[in-house]
This record gives C-alpha cells, structure tokens and sequence, in this order.
C-alpha cells in the first residue's frame, strides 16, 4: 500500500487546484504527440496529425486532453487506493484500447513539463518530488490490469 | 533517431538564448535530480552537502550544464567530440547510464519552469533527440 504524508497530500491538492484542466490536458496531449510521435498511433481517427501545428489547433486531441486529465482527478480523490480505483480504466487500456504501457510514462513526463512550465519556480523540489511519487503510482496503477 | 538540420537549429538557438543563466539552470536540475531521485546521491557519498543549493551542487550543477552547452557546438560529430567525457564516466566515474535519463528529464524540467515561452513542444522534442543522443555519446565507451 501506498504511504502518502500530510505534506505530500497537500501538493498534491495544490498542484490540481492550480490546473486549468482544459488548458493543461491539451498542452500535455498535444506534447506527447509531437515530442514521441510513435504515440499518434493511437488517434488515427483524430484526423490531421501531420505537423506540431496541425496538432495544436486539432479540436479532437484538445477535447481528448481535457479527458484524460480528468481521469487523473480520480487518482487525486482516492489517493489511498489508486490501485483499485484504476482497475477498470487499466482494462479499458489494455483489452479496449491496446495502447502499450510505455505510453503512460511518456504522457506522465510531458504532464510534468506542463506543470513545471504552468507552476514555475512554486514548482519546487519537493513538489516535484510528491508529484513524481503520485503519478508513478498512477502509472503502475494503469499498467497493472495488462496480461 | 538522428538530428536533422531543423532540430540542429531549435537546440542552437534555444541554449544560445538560456546559457547565461547556466549556473541556475545547473543548480536546479543537479539539485532536483539528488532530491526527487535520491538514487543518484550514491554517487556523491564524498560530498559534505547534498542538499538543494549547497555550493558543491551549484558548482557540479554548473559543471554538468557547461558540458551540455559544449555539446551543442559538437552537434555534428558527438562522439567523436565527446570520447574523452565518455572516457572519464565509462572508467573513472562509472555512472550507470540509467541515469543519464533521470538527469535529463529533471534538465528538461528545469527548463520548462524557466523559460516556459520558449521551451514548446517543437523546442522539447529536438531538445529531447538532443540529449538523448549526448547520453548515448556519453555512454560510447562502457564496453
């Protein structure tokens, strides 16, 4: 089981409160889709993939960014047991969607640069380091359900 | 995964226009990395302070960027450039690369929160090729 100190849960909250989700879930989409191009795979039905700009003003990967973003939300609300509260969404990945494990990381790093660039200097050390922690179990939360 | 003319220019361009604040920089990515990956302090054991700041970690920190700014300029040969670096972590420092990685993700963040106008998508994935092709020139001489 996952052992969170009243710090960590703390920046945690905080880190969300200060997320625009609609502007953050995007930046991340759209980050992961031009920095690891490998993961357009995914969004063939999302339409022109073709260049960073193309993907910055397509409609279909912001509205899928403010998605996914809002399925973090959950790991948020039920920090103490991500594990369980990911089960479904962990099938869904990888039954449903097929999407490669690897992927997670990839997303969780370009969501670290987003909020490193929205936050700042108040995104310090040790709020990185909270941060860090949480979306790692996030990760292995998503990548656990895989057979 | 090799640089092409594009990418050459965006890592050109974007380090020419942050060198300046190169001590920062290296502070807060050697201090993130000790920090968040506290993994990595093993290979500091010798040092009096590890913490966030402390004048060692700003002047490794300085060190280390200063390294990646010179291999801006050897772009077009990064091994061969690189070999003697290489020698000196393949033999002496004998870092497992593994955290050649960990380094450059908390670099990348640190830009991120520094410069977070230039450092867009475009910028980050030529960055990115960038570092990890220092990495993998760094790494040339491990066996």
């Amino acid at each position: 089981m996952v052992v969170w100190t009243d710090q960590e849960r703390a920046y945690i909250k905080d880190i969300f409160s200060k997320l625009n989700y609609e502007d953050a879930g995007p930046k991340a989409l759209q980050r992961v889709l031009i920095v690891y191009p490998w993961t357009q795979r995914y969004f063939g039905g999302f339409g022109n993939l073709y260049s960073a700009e193309a993907i910055q003003s397509n409609p279909m990967v912001a509205a899928h960014g403010t998605v996914v973003l809002h399925g973090l939300d959950k790991a948020m609300k039920n920090m103490d047991d991500i594990k369980n509260a990911y089960a479904d969404l962990s099938v869904l990945h990888s039954e449903k969607l097929h999407v490669d494990p690897d992927n997670f990381r990839l997303l969780a790093d370009c969501l670290t640069i987003v909020i490193a660039a929205t936050m700042g200097s108040s995104f310090t050390a040790s709020v990185q380091a909270a941060w860090q922690k949480f979306i790692a179990v996030v990760v292995s939360a998503l990548s656990r359900q895989y057979h | 995964m090799s640089l092409s003319a594009k990418d050459k220019l965006a890592v050109k361009t974007f380090f020419d226009k942050v060198a300046p604040n190169a001590e920062e920089i290296g502070n807060e990515t050697l201090s993130r990395t000790l920090f968040v990956y506290p993994q990595t302090k093993t290979y500091f054991a010798h040092w009096a302070d590890l913490s966030p700041g402390s004048p060692q970690v700003r002047k490794h920190g300085l060190t280390v960027v200063n390294g990646v700014l010179n291999a801006v300029g050897l772009m077009d040969d990064l091994k061969g450039g690189l070999l003697t670096l290489s020698e000196l972590h393949a033999f002496m420092l004998r870092v497992d690369p593994a955290n050649f990685k960990i380094i450059n993700h908390n670099l990348l963040v640190t830009l991120a929160l520094m410069f977070p106008e230039d450092f867009t998508p475009q910028v980050h994935v030529s960055v990115d090729k960038f570092l990890a092709l220092v990495s993998l020139a760094l790494s040339e001489k491990y066996r």
